[in-house]
């Protein structure tokens, strides 16, 4: 059996136990058990819909804490390229990155930049053209998560490199080994991230055994303290540290990705819905002649990150600024190191499965259809599963009783109460008036 | 139990509703643990024949009946038929009017994808009539 992390997570005194998440969850993982959301983990994805969904802020992402600076001798901020788009009037990102070691970092190694070497790799393997096309993104955690339980025919298709995060924590570690003559577990890596995927992409990582993060920390924690040290950083004379161009910069916001591959046959969507549509019509080879997509869990891409501060189309659009007078890309590379690639491939993880065999699944989907047919059909979710159907396949898992749809418990009331009456106006023999039929049966 | 059936009508009025049929039984193939390369297989023979009924003959009726070795596919139509169908099974062959071929479909891949995905493939079409074709996919 698997063990399952995961970053989203319940708070059990804030959550109502309402269906807002349950409705929500594009794997149909969270049922409400107890008066409380339950996820199931084998089916989460982390791509934290439920977080944004819940009025009462009871799910919650779980990430490392600002202490995290004090834990290793020598500390590398690796803050994400959407987190440039977090602050007002900001129009040197050599500012924020100045700022993070006023912090107590001792070094800052840009994702943009490592974002900007992973596009240059992804140019170098579709020239190639070893690669089924299209070409899915494998950067987002939260899709890569959903290919891996949903669609397992796409699975060839994604994009065998690491994601720049963990590129940029490869990187920055080796270089600090190097110049510090540190021991490479002394050294932290410290994300500075958007969403919770990314917590889990760290703890659990796909596509290679372990990560190189050593810590993320959400940019909602970090930005409130880095705003009141900037206003310092700003008076001092600042060190020229940005090493990302507008490519990089780029990959902050939906379709940024794809503007790095140099070639405008490519389609980029965002928000898991439109992902999953996309995904669905991609299964069935409804288009042929894309090269590359990108695809976002969140809307507008990472700045729509659950972690975020700032609204995200506010942010896309200064992200727009800041970009606006940088070189296209700083960073090149002539091959693509094998530190870039996934090192374990994805497996599919068919967790949606009724059974291992065939003829117990198409017998257990019958007995579903035939309980869904029972059912009112309203999704309401008052049962605590997502619909009508969740719940008829719940029974057949054994995880639920068809009796906790409500109106079925209703009409299981009304049909007592019908017993009940009828028992009350039921007379048993020895008190039974005479009705004369008696006497008639002797004569 | 003799196997799984599914019935679908193809509402030939709406493009937008046009793979719901093949959307909804790569749903079901999944949670039954069926391999990929079939539920591949399967949807992109079914999806290519909803489309055709929606473009050529108004919609219709599609049957799907699973049983552990294989799937069988019948597409029922009540259009105005195929009057040589071997020219219609030609890559590129396509009668598609104008305003559908501006959507991007009508490029006359239609039947010979669906000929290329599944593993048999029959098709009974009388003029004036309607047009019934018969897939199987094999599961193992």
């Amino acid at each position: 059996m698997q063990e399952f992390f995961h970053s989203v997570t319940l708070d059990r005194d804030k959550c109502m136990g309402c269906i807002n998440c349950i409705k929500r969850c594009p794997t149909e993982a969270i049922r409400v058990r107890n008066k409380k959301a339950y996820i199931i983990k084998e089916r989460c994805i982390d791509c934290g819909e439920c977080i944004r969904v819940c009025p009462h802020h009871a799910k919650r992402a779980i990430y490392d804490s600002l202490d995290v600076v004090n834990q290793f001798e020598y500390v590398i901020a690796l803050p994400a390229p959407s987190f440039m788009a977090q602050f007002n009037n900001l129009e040197d990102v050599d500012i924020v990155l100045n700022a993070l070691l006023d912090f107590g970092f001792h070094e800052v190694y840009e994702v943009a930049k490592a974002a900007e070497i992973v596009s240059a790799a992804t140019r170098i393997l579709m020239k190639e053209g070893n690669l089924p096309r299209p070409v899915i993104s494998s950067a987002c955690p939260a899709v890569t998560r959903l290919i891996r339980v949903r669609f397992p025919g796409l699975i060839d298709h994604i994009l065998p490199l690491l994601a720049p995060v963990e590129v940029a924590a490869r990187i920055s570690k080796r270089e600090a080994a190097k110049k510090t003559g540190l021991p490479p577990e002394k050294i932290g890596t410290v994300f500075i991230s958007p969403c919770p995927a990314k917590v889990t992409a760290t703890k659990m990582p796909l596509g290679t055994e372990k990560s190189a993060v050593d810590a993320v920390i959400a940019v909602s924690e970090i930005y409130p303290k880095l705003v009141s040290v900037m206003k310092d950083t700003a008076a001092h004379p600042m060190q020229p540290l940005t090493e990302a161009g507008k490519i990089g910069l780029s990959w902050g916001s939906s379709s940024g990705e794809c503007s790095g591959i140099l070639n405008d046959n490519y389609l980029a969507a965002d928000g898991i819905e439109n992902v999953i549509r996309v995904l669905e019509d991609l299964e069935d080879e409804k288009f042929r002649d894309v090269d590359f997509i990108e695809l976002n869990a969140c809307s507008g891409g990472c700045v729509g990150g659950v972690l975020n501060v700032e609204n995200p189309y506010v942010a896309k659009t200064k992200l727009y600024r800041i970009r606006k007078h940088l070189p296209v890309s700083l960073n090149h590379i002539d091959a693509v190191s094998s530190e870039m690639m996934w090192d374990t491939p994805l497996e599919y993880v068919p967790v949606l499965k009724l059974d291992e065999d065939v003829w117990t699944a198409m017998e257990k989907m019958a007995k579903v259809d035939e309980i869904c047919a029972t059912l009112e059909g309203l999704d309401c979710g008052s049962c605590g599963a997502p619909s009508c159907r969740a719940l008829a396949e719940d029974v057949v898992r054994g995880l639920a009783s068809a009796d906790d749809c409500i109106f079925r418990y209703k009409s299981n009331i009304t049909h007592l109460l019908d017993d009940l009456h009828k028992l009350e106006n039921y007379i048993p023999a020895p008190f039974r008036p005479e009705t004369g039929e008696e006497e008639k049966k002797e004569e | 139990m003799n196997g799984l059936k599914w019935t679908y009508e193809v509402d030939g009025s709406d493009f937008t509703r046009a793979g719901e049929a093949s959307s909804n039984v790569k749903k079901n193939l999944r949670k039954l643990g069926v391999s990929p390369e079939v539920i591949r297989k399967v949807s992109i023979a079914l999806y290519e024949g909803e489309i055709n009924m929606v473009i050529h003959a108004n919609g219709g009726k599609i049957d799907v009946e699973m049983t552990p070795e294989k799937i069988d596919m019948v597409l029922a139509d009540t259009g105005k038929g195929i009057p040589d169908i071997e020219q219609a099974m030609q890559e590129g062959w396509s009668t598609a009017p104008d305003e559908v071929r501006s959507l991007g479909f009508g490029a006359g891949m239609g039947l010979p994808n669906m000929k290329k995905y599944s593993d048999e493939m029959r098709i009974e079409s009388t003029v004036g009539v309607g047009t019934t074709v018969y897939m199987t996919v094999y599961i193992k």
